[in-house]
């Protein structure tokens, strides 16, 4: 008996020790891809994120509260994405965030984030119709949706062109990966060539997209003044290499960010030289931030990439971004629910809503130029909508605007209607976002 | 020993034919079901719900399906996947458009889409065999996923191109917490298995037996031909179709018609395979090996990295699918014929223990 309840208190005390440091750190639970098709994407972003959480536990964390996380491999696959949220929303006294980095899975995600009240981020893709905070409480396409990119694209053709009159009689070629992704942004695109006054040519690509002769010999017959690439993958290389073949200047192709990552270009080679793409952060290693992640995250032997010259590309310092305003957010909650507590998942989304990353803010936290302010509210859970251009040299990336913003009314109303319907189809109460604070 | 039969007699041809004559398999069967139906519900916890059965169970449907095609009719296919999309599509459409349609109608409406679509895809099947009717099949996968990025209608002109689930509402009660959903969906699965274990020991197995075994020598004693690929190309889609729609109703919620692409096609031609083609039996096994591997292999690896030996994040995810395919290889070696097969020379020593001949 003696025997019995020693064991028992040991094995109590034991499970104390091991809750204890759990009690008093936030969990944010990682669904990231490091095998399969995408994992260069996968690897580079939860990369960043990770390198990024590090730091912020290096340096005290917030307020002094640790960020802890564990990692699950979900391959993009949605099956596997929703097993290993279901796996990891109760460990480690629960999930505050989660962010998926596919559309699948994402979308595999929405019912089940609103019924167990755990926020989810899709940051920089998703759901256009899910900026709307007003019928999607639980989902935050931070940064840009694609709705907002392709809107950003064409502001910046005016730019170009010099003025939004000059953009009229023009014609755009929309060059996309023919699936769901792919047709996500026409919407936008064709209600912007109404208003503008250009003519929007859809030509689709089929996924993988490795041959493109007829896709570019129509271009070279329908001679568009531009060509949006919304591409993925092998698509991207193979589009530069074709394009260089039949003679359309790669000056005029303005690529979506997936297709913007030295992946996309460097096998393209000399092809790809001149071409634009879209980003809604910056890469590089000069900003403080990805300086300190260099001296006490990698210094330190806790960097989380194996290849260091990965360090600064655009998928990882897109995850650093990712990780600065979960961050931000958390270290919101705390400012409003008390500091150097552990948030719930309610307190962390209403962080979330309330991220006000200014100009200031963002010089604070070392990352000037790497991400545009971004400023979220109850009714906009997407809080910036700008975009930054950048060239490819041959070499790198080079950017040619700052952030800019497309038609951004435009783009609310029909993240409006598209919300609308949504709920009317799920037959979801929209809540009033002018009447709460 | 435990399966001694002896006394176990039998005076009617029906108690012969009957589809557990052993009284031990009749028992253990319903023990089975008490579990499945009473103390799972009762224990489980929601990650097991969600995660892990209901998945597990929806896939052995599509399993079945496959397996009645492929299995028991012989005809190879590679667009499963694409019949489960018609379905999920279908019962979309139908409770979108069809206002106060009962939701078990409209997953029935969306199996009856789903078969006759595929009778259509089927069609080939009179002139082609094997590898060549697998490629056939392939266009059904390609074709189907395209269709449904392309058209408009079929997603209710959703800008994303993708469906979301209505809530599931029978008979006024709604089904969304994980432990009534997974009734349903072990419900309707159950039924489907007991009908699909019927069909295949009936008259209609028996003719797909015999198209599978030599469709020549079928034609020739009176079986025919293309009734009985077109029933078998039908009657698999709709067990297809109808687990489609539960994987987007009961499993995923909002759904993009690539979620039903061929890597789904492919892991249920692997459940057929590595389970045991021709068996009900081994398409549950086929798809609870398939779900449940990777992850348990996923979660050693996890405790491997938590206990201190120090496994990079990618170097885990690497070594799971290494050791999966491992798996895969060794048991087809072992059993060529599919885990069922184990379970049934297992079942027969059982019977002759402890005095094997």
């Amino acid at each position: 008996m003696k025997l019995i309840q020693s064991l028992l208190l040991g094995v109590a005390a034991a499970c104390a020790i091991g809750a204890a440091p759990a009690m008093s750190q936030q969990f944010i639970p990682i669904l990231s891809y490091r095998i399969g098709p995408y994992a260069a994407g996968g690897s580079g972003y939860f990369g960043g994120a990770i390198d990024y959480f590090n730091l912020v536990n290096a340096t005290g964390g917030i307020n002094g509260v640790k960020l802890t996380w564990e990692e699950c491999e979900t391959e993009y696959n949605a099956a596997r994405g929703v097993e290993c949220y279901e796996r990891l929303k109760k460990k480690n006294g629960g999930a505050s965030t989660v962010e998926p980095l596919s559309t699948g899975i994402a979308y595999g995600l929405i019912d089940r984030v609103a019924q167990d009240k755990i926020p989810m981020t899709t940051f920089g893709y998703g759901l256009g119709a899910s900026a709307d905070g007003n019928v999607f409480r639980w989902v935050f396409p931070l940064g840009t949706t694609y709705w907002d990119q392709v809107a950003a694209m064409v502001a910046y053709l005016e730019q170009k062109e010099g003025g939004a009159a000059k953009l009229k009689g023009k014609k755009i070629a929309y060059l996309y990966h023919d699936s769901a992704y792919g047709k996500e942004p026409i919407g936008t695109l064709d209600a912007l060539a109404a208003k503008d006054g250009f003519e929007a040519l859809k030509i689709p690509i089929t996924p993988p997209g490795t041959t493109q002769e007829s896709v570019w010999l129509q271009v070279r017959q329908q001679k568009p003044d531009y060509v949006i690439l919304w591409g993925f993958g092998v698509m991207n290389p193979v589009a530069l290499k074709t394009a260089a073949k039949v003679g359309y200047p790669r000056e005029k192709i303005i690529g979506v960010w997936w297709a913007g990552s030295e992946e996309d270009v460097i096998p393209a080679g000399s092809a790809a030289k001149g071409y634009v793409s879209a980003a809604f952060s910056a890469p590089g290693t000069s900003f403080p931030v990805m300086q300190d992640i260099k001296t006490k995250v990698y210094g330190a032997g806790n960097g989380n990439l194996e290849d260091k010259s990965r360090i600064g590309s655009i998928y990882h310092t897109r995850g650093v971004v990712y990780g600065i305003l979960i961050t931000e957010a958390i270290r919101n909650a705390q400012a409003k629910y008390g500091k150097g507590k552990v948030m719930t998942p309610e307190q962390v989304r209403w962080g979330l809503e309330h991220i006000n990353l200014t100009d200031a803010r963002i010089k604070e936290l070392g990352a000037t130029g790497m991400f545009p302010p971004v400023k979220t509210s109850c009714a906009d859970h997407e809080g910036s909508g700008m975009v930054k251009f950048q060239v490819w040299d041959g070499s790198a990336f080079k950017p040619v605007t700052g952030f800019i913003a497309g038609d951004r009314a435009l783009v609310r109303k029909l993240v409006e209607e598209a919300a609308t319907k949504y709920a009317a189809e799920k037959k979801i109460t929209p809540v009033d976002c002018s009447k709460e604070m | 020993m435990l399966y001694r039969e002896a006394g176990q007699f039998k005076s009617t041809y029906l108690a012969d034919s009957a589809i557990f004559p052993l009284r031990q398999d009749r028992i253990a069967m319903a023990v089975l079901l008490a579990i499945a139906f009473i103390v799972v519900p009762l224990t489980a916890t929601p990650y097991l719900f969600s995660a892990i059965l209901i998945p597990t169970l929806i896939l052995a449907l599509a399993a079945i399906g496959l397996n009645i095609l492929t299995g028991y009719a012989g005809q190879l296919s590679l667009g499963s996947a694409a019949f489960m999309a018609v379905g999920a599509f279908a019962s979309f459409n139908f409770i979108l458009r069809v206002p106060g349609i009962p939701i078990l109608v409209a997953f029935v409406g969306g199996g009856l889409c789903a078969a006759a679509i595929g009778i259509v895809f089927g069609l080939p099947s009179l002139r082609i065999r094997g590898f060549y009717l697998a490629v056939a099949t392939l266009a059904a996968q390609f074709f189907i996923i395209w269709f449904l990025t392309k058209v408009g209608w079929v997603t209710n002109y959703n800008s994303s191109g993708v469906i979301t689930a209505q809530p599931i509402v029978v008979f006024g009660y709604r089904f969304d917490a994980p432990a009534p959903k997974y009734l349903l969906v072990l419900s309707i699965v159950a039924l489907m298995a007991l009908a699909a274990k019927n069909m295949t020991r009936g008259n209609l197995g028996r003719k797909w037996m015999a198209i599978r075994d030599m469709d020549v020598a079928a034609e020739v004693i009176g079986i025919p031909q293309m009734k009985t690929k077109l029933l078998a190309f039908a009657v698999s889609s709709f067990y297809c179709g109808v687990a489609g729609a539960l994987f987007a109703y009961a499993y995923l919620g909002t759904v993009e018609p690539e979620a039903y692409n061929l890597d789904l096609s492919f892991r249920i031609l692997f459940m057929v395979i590595i389970g045991g083609a021709g068996t009900i039996l081994g398409s549950f096994l086929g798809s609870a090996f398939i779900v449940l591997t990777p992850i348990v292999l996923n979660v050693t690896v996890g405790w491997l990295d938590a206990s201190g030996l120090h496994v990079p994040a990618s170097a885990g995810s690497n070594l799971e699918v290494i050791v999966f395919g491992v798996l895969i290889i060794f048991f087809l070696i072992v059993e060529p014929l599919g885990i069922a097969r184990l379970w049934s020379i297992g079942k027969e020593k059982l019977r002759l223990w402890p005095f094997p001949h």
